[in-house]
C-alpha cells in the first residue's frame, strides 16, 4: 500500500504540491486527476525520487519513498513510466526489455521476457527493432512492458493515453484492469482522460493547484455531476 | 531657459548619463593615464605596458564574440598571427611605410580572413566552433613554414623598429626632457590604441547592433523571429573581433620584435581564452582585469615558484598552472567570472536593500532578481559590457538546436 | 608506386590512431554532451607515466599496461570531480572547462616532467619489414598500431552490445532519466564512460608517441584530428569515427606526402569546414540535421 502524507514540493517559489495526502490500496487502480498543471507529473516525480520533496511522508509497505534515491526504486518495487513515452530511442526493443528486467528485484529471468511479449505479441515481432522506430502505441506498450518487467508491486504511469487513439487507449487500460485483478499490482494512474481512467479505477483522486480536492471511490466521482463538471470535464 | 542655469556638476552628470558620452570621459582619462604612465615609467615596465596593451586588445575583441555573441574562439591566435606576420612582412620591405598604415594593414587582413572563418563559423555552434577554431590557431603557424621564403619558415621574421616621428619626440620632450626610443614610441601607441579599442566596442556593445549579437547570442530563434539576420550578425562580431586580434598581433611584432609560429601556438589562443574567463565573459572590465592579470601575474609566480625552490625552467610552468586552475575553478564556482560575481554581489546587496525598504521592494526584486539569474548562469547569460542595467532581451538557460 | 604504398600504409596506421583518439571523443560526447578537449594532455600525462616507469627500467609492456590504467583513473577522476558539476549545463561552459584542463594538465606535466622533448620506445621494429628481397612498407610497430586499436574496438563493441554493463551505460548515455527510473545508477555509468573512454586516448597517445619523441604538446595537434574524425563520422556514431578516422589518416598522409608536412592542420581544417558546411550530421548521415 502506498501511504502519502502531508506531501509538498516546491520549484523555487512555485508550490506543485501543497500537503498532498492519500492512501493507494494494494491490488486497486488509483485514477489520479486534474487540470493541466495541477500538479499530477510532480507527484508520480516526487513518489519516485526524481524530485526532491519539501516535506511530508510517503511510504511503499516499509519503505521509506522519500529517502529513497530514485535508481534504487525498482529494487524498492516502484516502477514509474514517465509521461511522454520513456522509451530510449536508440536503444532495440530488446535491448529496452532487458534493461526492464535488469532492475527487477529478484534479477531478471528469461522466463519473464517471454511472458512480457505474450502480452504484447507485436513486442516479440518487433524485438531487433530500433526503439524509435516504433509507432506511438507500440512504444506505449513497450514502456509498460518495461516496467513489468522490473516486477513491480505498485506501477505508477503518466498520461499513458497520451495522443494514442481510443481503440488501443482500451486495450492498454483492459491490459492493466487485467494485471491489477491477476497479479495483485497495485496502479497509480495519471490521466487527462477522466471518463476512461475512472473506467477503470477503483479510486479516483483530483488535484487542483497542488491539493487534493476529492478523494473517493471511482464509482462516486463518476456519479458526482457537479464534481464532475468543475473538475473533470465531462 | 532652466537649461542654462544648470550647475556644473549637473551638466557632468548630463555627460554621465549619456552613454557616448560616458565612454568617451572615460576614453579621456584612460588616454590621460596611458601618457602619464608611459612617460614616467621605466624601460622594462614601459614593455610590460605595451604586453598587456596589445594582449588587451586582442582580449576584448574575443569577449565581444565570445561574452556577447556567444561565439567561442579558440584560434585567435591565429587571427594575431596574421596580423603579425603582415606587420613583420611591411614592416622589412623598403617602402618605408608609416606605422599607422602598416597596422591598418595588418587590421585588414586579419578581418579579410575573419570574414572567411566567420562564415563558416557562423553555421557552427557551441562544441563545432570551438573545434574547427582549435584546427585553425594549429594550422596557421604551419603557413609560415610552408612559404618559407616571405615568412621566414621556423626561424621567422625579425620586425625593425619603428621610426620616432619628430613631433612625437618632441612631444615626449616636452614632457619628460628625454628623448624617447623607439620602443617607448609603440608602447604609447599601443597603449592608446587600447583605449580607443574599448571606447569603440564599448559603444558597439550598447549599439543596435551590439543588441543584436547579444539577441542572437540568448535566444537564435526568437532573435530571428524578430527579424535579425543570424548570419550576418554572427559574421560582423567575428569580423571585428578578428580584426582586433590582428591589431593586437601587429603591436605584438613591434613589441616582440621578432615573427615565429612558435610565438602562435595553441597556448597563445587559449591563454586568450584565459584572460576573458578570467574577467567575465562579456565584459571589457573583465577582459582589461584578465589581460592584467596575465601580463603582471606570471613575475609574481614566478618568483615564489623560485623561493619555494622550483628551477626556472618549472617555475615558468607554474603561471599557466595557476591560470588553468583559477579558469577550471571560475567555471565551477563563479560562471560569471570576476567582475560577473561582483555584479551578483552586489544585485543581491540591492535586492536586500530594496526588501528592506519594504514598499520598493516589489519593484527593486525583479529586476535585482533578472540580473542575479543572469550573472549566475554565467558564459551564456553574462552581462553587457560596462553597463549593469543594459537592456538586453531577458536570457534564460541557453537552447540551441542540435 | 613506392612512394604511394608508403603514403597509404602510413595514412592507413595514422588513422587507426585517430579513429581511436575520435572514438574516445565520440564515447564522451554520446554520454555527456561534451567535448573533451581535455583528453589530449590526459593522453600525453599517461604516456609519461609509461615513459618514467620504462626509464626506470620496467619493461615496454609494463608501461604500456599502467598507462592504459592510470588513464582509467584519471578520466574517472576528471569526470567524478570536476565534469560532473557542468554536465547538463551551458555548453560554452563545458567548453571552457575542458580547455581549463588542457592548461592545467599542460602545465602540471611540465613541471613534473619537464619539457624538454624525451624519445619513447617503441615495442617493435619501426623499419620496413624484409620479404625477399624488397621491402613493404610496413613496420612492425605499425602492425601493432592497426592491430591493438582493432582488439580496442572489437572490446568495445563486445561490451557495449553483449554486456549488461554496456547496456546500461548506453540506455544512462540516450535517456539518463528514463535510465534512473529503471535503476541504473546514471553518475557512475557516466564515470565508468569517461575512464572507458580516457583509456582509449591514452591508447593513441601510446601509439603516437612509440618510437618517437615526447613533450607535454605532443599530443596537442591530435586532439584537433581526432576531432575532425569525430566530426567526420557526425559525432554520435563510433562506427562513424572509425571510418573518420582512417579516410582522415589516408588523406593527410597523402597531403603530407605530395604537398609538405606543414600544411597538414590546414588541410585538416579545410576537411572539417568542408564537412561541416556540406553534410553537418556527418558524411554518414542518413536524417537531416534537427532544427528547432
Ligand atoms: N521543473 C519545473 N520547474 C518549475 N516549475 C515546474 C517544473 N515542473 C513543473 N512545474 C510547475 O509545477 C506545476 C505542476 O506541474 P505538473 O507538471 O506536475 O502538472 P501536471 O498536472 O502534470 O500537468 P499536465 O496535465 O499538463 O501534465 C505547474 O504549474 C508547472 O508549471
Ligand atoms: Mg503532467
Amino acid at each position: 500500500m502506498l501511504d502519502v502524507r502531508d506531501l509538498t514540493t516546491t520549484y523555487g517559489a512555485v508550490r506543485a504540491l501543497d500537503g498532498v495526502t492519500f492512501t493507494a490500496p494494494q491490488g486497486r487502480i488509483t485514477a489520479v486527476l486534474g487540470a493541466n498543471g495541477a500538479g499530477k507529473t510532480t507527484l508520480l516525480r516526487t513518489l519516485s525520487g526524481l524530485v526532491p520533496a519539501a516535506s511530508g511522508s510517503a511510504r511503499l509497505g516499509d519503505t521509506d519513498l522519500l529517502t529513497t534515491p530514485a535508481e534504487e526504486m525498482t529494487r524498492a518495487g516502484l516502477a514509474h513510466v514517465p509521461e511522454g513515452r520513456g522509451v530510449i530511442a536508440q536503444l532495440t526493443v530488446e535491448e529496452n526489455l532487458r534493461l526492464g528486467a535488469l532492475g527487477a528485484r529478484g534479477g531478471g529471468r528469461k522466463a519473464d521476457l517471454d511472458r512480457v511479449t505474450d502480452l504484447f505479441p507485436v513486442l516479440g515481432e518487433r524485438r531487433h527493432q530500433v526503439a524509435h522506430t516504433l509507432s506511438g502505441g507500440e512504444r506505449q506498450m513497450l514502456v509498460i512492458a518495461r516496467a513489468l518487467l522490473a516486477d513491480p508491486a505498485i506501477l505508477l504511469l503518466d498520461e499513458p493515453s497520451l495522443g494514442l487513439a481510443p481503440r488501443i487507449v482500451t486495450q492498454i487500460f483492459d491490459l492493466l484492469r487485467g494485471l491489477v485483478d491477476d497479479d495483485g499490482l497495485t496502479v497509480v494512474l495519471v490521466e487527462q482522460n477522466a471518463r476512461s481512467a475512472l473506467s477503470i479505477s477503483d479510486v479516483g483522486l483530483v488535484l487542483d493547484l497542488g491539493k487534493v480536492v476529492v478523494h473517493d471511490d471511482a464509482a462516486v466521482l463518476v456519479d458526482d455531476a457537479t464534481l464532475r463538471h468543475a473538475y473533470l470535464g465531462f | 531657459m532652466a537649461e542654462r542655469t544648470l550647475a556644473l556638476p549637473d551638466r557632468l552628470r548630463r555627460v554621465t548619463d549619456d552613454t557616448l558620452g560616458r565612454h568617451l570621459l572615460a576614453g579621456l582619462v584612460g588616454a590621460v593615464v596611458v601618457v602619464l604612465l608611459l612617460s614616467f615609467l621605466g624601460g622594462f615596465r614601459v614593455s610590460q605596458l605595451a604586453s598587456f596593451s596589445y594582449l588587451a586588445i586582442a582580449a576584448a575583441g574575443l569577449t565581444v564574440l565570445t561574452g556577447l555573441n556567444g561565439q567561442l574562439s579558440l584560434g585567435h591566435g591565429a587571427f594575431m598571427a596574421i596580423g603579425a606576420y603582415t606587420t613583420a612582412v611591411l614592416q622589412r620591405t623598403e617602402l618605408g611605410l608609416p606605422l599607422v598604415v602598416v597596422l591598418v594593414a595588418a587590421v585588414l587582413v586579419a578581418g579579410a580572413v575573419g570574414v572567411v572563418v566567420g562564415l563558416a563559423a557562423a553555421r557552427l555552434h557551441g562544441p563545432y566552433i570551438a573545434g574547427a577554431t582549435l584546427a585553425l590557431a594549429i594550422a596557421v603557424p604551419g603557413l609560415a613554414i610552408f612559404w618559407r621564403d616571405l615568412l621566414g619558415g621556423e626561424q621567422g621574421l625579425t620586425v625593425p623598429l619603428p621610426d620616432v616621428p619628430a613631433w612625437f619626440a618632441d612631444a615626449v620632450f616636452f614632457l619628460t626632457a628625454t628623448d624617447p626610443s623607439s620602443s617607448r614610441y609603440v608602447a604609447y601607441l599601443a597603449g592608446l590604441a587600447l583605449v580607443a579599442v574599448l571606447v569603440l566596442l564599448a559603444n558597439v556593445a550598447r549599439s543596435r547592433t551590439g543588441r543584436r549579437w547579444q539577441a542572437v547570442r540568448d535566444d537564435e530563434v526568437a532573435a530571428q523571429l524578430a527579424g535579425i539576420d543570424l548570419g550576418r550578425a554572427r559574421v560582423l562580431a567575428f569580423v571585428v573581433s578578428a580584426a582586433c586580434a590582428g591589431l593586437a598581433g601587429g603591436f605584438m611584432a613591434f613589441v616582440v620584435r621578432l615573427t615565429a609560429p612558435s610565438g602562435f601556438t595553441l597556448t597563445l589562443s587559449l591563454t586568450l581564452l584565459t584572460a576573458i574567463v578570467l574577467g567575465g565573459l562579456g565584459s571589457l572590465t573583465g577582459a582589461l582585469i584578465g589581460a592584467g592579470l596575465l601580463t603582471f601575474l606570471p613575475q609574481v609566480v614566478t618568483s615564489v615558484g623560485g623561493d619555494v625552490g622550483l628551477s626556472d625552467v618549472q617555475s615558468a610552468e607554474l603561471a599557466p598552472l595557476v591560470y588553468g586552475l583559477v579558469m577550471v575553478l571560475v567555471i565551477l564556482l563563479a560562471p560569471g567570472g570576476l567582475v560577473g560575481t561582483i555584479r551578483l554581489k552586489r544585485a543581491e546587496r540591492a535586492a536586500r536593500r530594496a526588501a528592506a525598504a519594504g514598499a520598493t521592494a516589489s519593484t527593486g526584486a525583479p529586476t535585482s532578481a533578472d540580473e542575479r539569474t543572469r550573472a549566475a548562469s554565467g558564459t551564456g547569460a553574462t552581462t553587457g559590457p560596462e553597463d549593469p542595467q543594459h537592456d538586453a532581451p531577458p536570457s534564460t538557460e541557453r537552447k540551441r538546436s542540435s | 608506386m613506392q612512394q604511394l604504398t608508403t603514403t597509404l600504409l602510413t595514412g592507413l596506421t595514422l588513422g587507426a590512431v585517430f579513429s581511436a583518439f575520435a572514438l574516445a571523443l565520440v564515447m564522451i560526447w554520446r554520454s555527456t554532451r561534451i567535448v573533451n578537449f581535455a583528453q589530449a594532455p590526459m593522453a600525453m600525462v599517461t604516456t609519461y607515466v609509461a615513459l618514467v616507469l620504462i626509464d626506470a627500467g620496467a619493461s615496454y609492456w609494463v608501461g604500456f599496461v599502467a598507462a592504459l590504467l592510470s588513464g582509467f583513473v584519471l578520466g574517472a577522476v576528471i569526470e567524478r570531480v570536476v565534469v560532473r558539476h557542468v554536465e547538463g549545463k551551458a555548453e560554452l561552459n563545458a567548453v571552457i572547462l575542458t580547455l581549463g584542463l588542457f592548461i592545467v594538465l599542460h602545465a602540471a606535466a611540465a613541471l613534473v616532467f619537464g619539457s624538454r622533448f624525451r624519445s619513447f620506445p617503441a615495442p617493435f621494429g619501426v623499419r620496413g619489414l624484409t620479404v625477399g628481397d624488397s621491402t613493404i612498407p610496413l613496420t612492425g610497430f605499425g602492425i601493432f598500431t592497426l592491430v591493438s586499436v582493432l582488439v580496442v574496438m572489437g572490446l568495445l563493441v563486445a561490451l557495449f552490445r553483449g554486456t549488461d554493463i554496456g547496456l546500461r551505460m548506453r540506455a544512462a548515455a540516450f535517456g539518463p532519466e528514463v535510465a534512473r527510473l529503471l535503476g541504473v545508477k546514471v553518475g557512475r555509468m557516466l564515470t565508468l564512460g569517461w575512464a572507458l573512454a580516457s583509456v582509449v586516448g591514452s591508447l593513441s597517445g601510446l601509439l603516437i608517441a612509440g618510437g618517437g619523441l615526447v613533450h607535454p604538446g605532443y599530443m596537442d595537434s591530435v586532439v584537433v584530428y581526432g576531432f575532425v574524425a569525430a566530426v567526420l563520422g557526425g559525432l554520435e556514431s563510433p562506427g562513424g569515427a572509425v571510418v573518420g578516422g582512417l579516410s582522415l589518416g589516408l588523406t593527410l598522409s597523402v597531403v603530407s606526402g605530395y604537398v609538405g608536412s606543414e600544411v597538414v592542420p590546414l588541410a585538416a581544417l579545410l576537411v572539417l569546414v568542408v564537412v561541416l558546411l556540406v553534410r553537418p550530421g556527418g558524411l554518414f548521415s542518413t536524417v537531416h540535421e534537427r532544427r528547432v
